[in-house]
């Protein structure tokens, strides 16, 4: 049997490379992500699951990264927005996001382009009411939204 | 802030989950899907010593038909629940529901039975294992036992489990033909909490009249409220507007609301009568009705 312990082994896959490190138990994913590895994208806001900022791709669905401890991710495959562009070619979301001007501050975006990104992996909706309710566990304090609610109308319809 | 430290397992089976809280007892808390007990403990509202984690449990993961019951393991995600055609097929009710629980990423990762264990008193799970008259299995190293949900409920953020048990299974009566649901939330966002829902069903006999009939409510008590004295009332009628209005007054009058930041007492108790006559106006296929 697996006796408790403080500190564990991790081993997942980041953006298509492998990670591998001994951390706390009690180390969230997204402390992880960003302090232990040095990606900055995915952001810390609320850390009670409420602001979205920290949503990444975890096996192909999008989760809080503040809401799950880095050791769960072992053996998983975690996509930020680090892995999103192709080189110096922008993933069609983030061009979306350009093209339509849904970003100021840019604070929240990184929690946005990843949910956005589990919506196009499956397939949602286009219509303004579906990516409305489908982005409502995101919070963004500067645009209004309606720019973000464009940008991912255009690219689940592959604009 | 940061979780503090604690000792952390991941027991590959269900039988090593329960030695391991057999083992750790009281001093353990079981970690679901995490989306409510994570950020308790990211606050320190909570400080477990050991934490044990099911998610390396397949075998609790699981939604099966048998017969004229539909049996859902705890570890199940809200996701799959929305998206299950045996769930679907045997309770339409819980693909309903699913998909007003949280944000997506919250549906991704987390559980029924880590829904119904937390006993939030506004929480949709909870609501609707009182409503369907769901049956919980509690796991233990030493015992197995079946407890209704309407008992295992015994105050906000509080349940019947004792030190040492897993809630491991979530079993509802598949929905008979001739029976439909009502659901109906009011919240502010879409994936908010609920401030009060109501669900229910209804069945009615060859010639449209109300067979049988069971109402929950939630949010507006300390735990999900079975309003048994609404099946009398529209035993025998076809959802006429008195019928509707006079169980909608009942409901209110049975539950003992709270005022809280988000609602007053008093609009709760206004809001349970609103949202049980729109969910019984679902459920008789009345859909005028309702506003």
């Amino acid at each position: 049997m697996n006796q408790p312990i403080d500190k564990v082994a991790v081993r997942f896959e980041l953006n298509g490379e492998l990670v591998e490190r001994e951390i706390p138990a009690r180390q969230l994913l997204v402390d992880f992500i960003r302090d232990d590895l040095g990606l900055t994208a995915t952001r810390v806001g609320c850390e009670q699951g409420v602001c979205g900022s920290c949503t990444v791709m975890l096996d192909g669905a999008s989760v809080r990264s503040c809401l799950m401890f880095a050791v769960q991710a072992d053996g998983c495959v975690v996509r930020t927005v680090e892995g999103l562009a192709d080189g110096a070619t922008m993933h069609p979301l983030q061009q979306a996001f350009w093209d339509n001007h849904a970003l100021q501050c840019g604070f929240c975006t990184s929690g946005f382009l990843m949910t956005a990104l589990d919506l196009i992996e499956h397939q949602a909706g286009t219509g303004e009411k579906e990516v409305r309710n489908a982005l409502s566990g995101n919070l963004c304090r500067c645009t209004g939204y309606a720019n973000i609610v464009a940008a991912v109308q255009s690219a689940l319809a592959g604009k | 802030m940061k979780p503090p430290n604690f000792l952390y397992a991941a027991p590959r089976s269900l039988d090593e989950a329960l030695t391991l809280a057999a083992t750790y007892g009281g001093d353990a808390m079981i970690l679901a899907g995490g989306q409510s007990l994570v950020a308790a403990m990211n606050f320190r509202f909570v400080a477990p010593a050991v934490l044990i984690d099911l998610n390396r449990v397949p075998e609790l993961s699981y939604i099966r038909r048998e017969g004229e019951r539909l049996h859902v393991g705890a570890m199940t995600r809200h996701r799959a629940l929305e998206f299950s055609q045996e769930g679907i097929d045997a309770e339409p009710l819980l693909a309903r529901v699913s998909c007003e629980i949280g944000p997506l990423a919250i549906r991704n990762r987390g559980t029924i039975g880590g829904s119904i264990a937390h006993a939030h008193p506004a929480a949709e799970w909870p609501l609707i294992a009182v409503a369907l008259d769901a049956q919980l299995t509690l796991r233990s190293a030493s015992h197995s036992r079946s407890i209704p949900a309407r008992e295992f409920f015994v105050g906000p953020f509080r349940n019947a489990a004792a030190a040492g048990e897993i809630l491991t299974q979530i079993t509802f009566p598949a929905a008979r033909s001739n029976s439909n649901f009502g659901f109906c939330e009011l919240s502010r966002r879409p994936s908010d909490l609920p401030i009060v829902a109501v669900a229910c069903r209804v069945a009615r006999n060859e010639s449209g009249d109300c067979s049988a009939a069971t109402l929950a409510v939630g949010g507006a008590d300390e735990v999900p409220r079975h309003i048994s004295a609404v099946e009398q009332i529209l035993i025998g009628t076809r959802g006429e507007a008195n019928a509707l209005r006079e169980a909608a007054e009942v409901a209110a009058a049975a539950v003992a609301p709270r005022t809280d930041i988000h609602a007053s007492a008093n609009y709760r108790r206004r809001m349970v009568a609103v949202m049980t006559r729109r969910a019984l106006a679902q459920a008789f296929g009345l859909g005028g009705v309702g506003a």
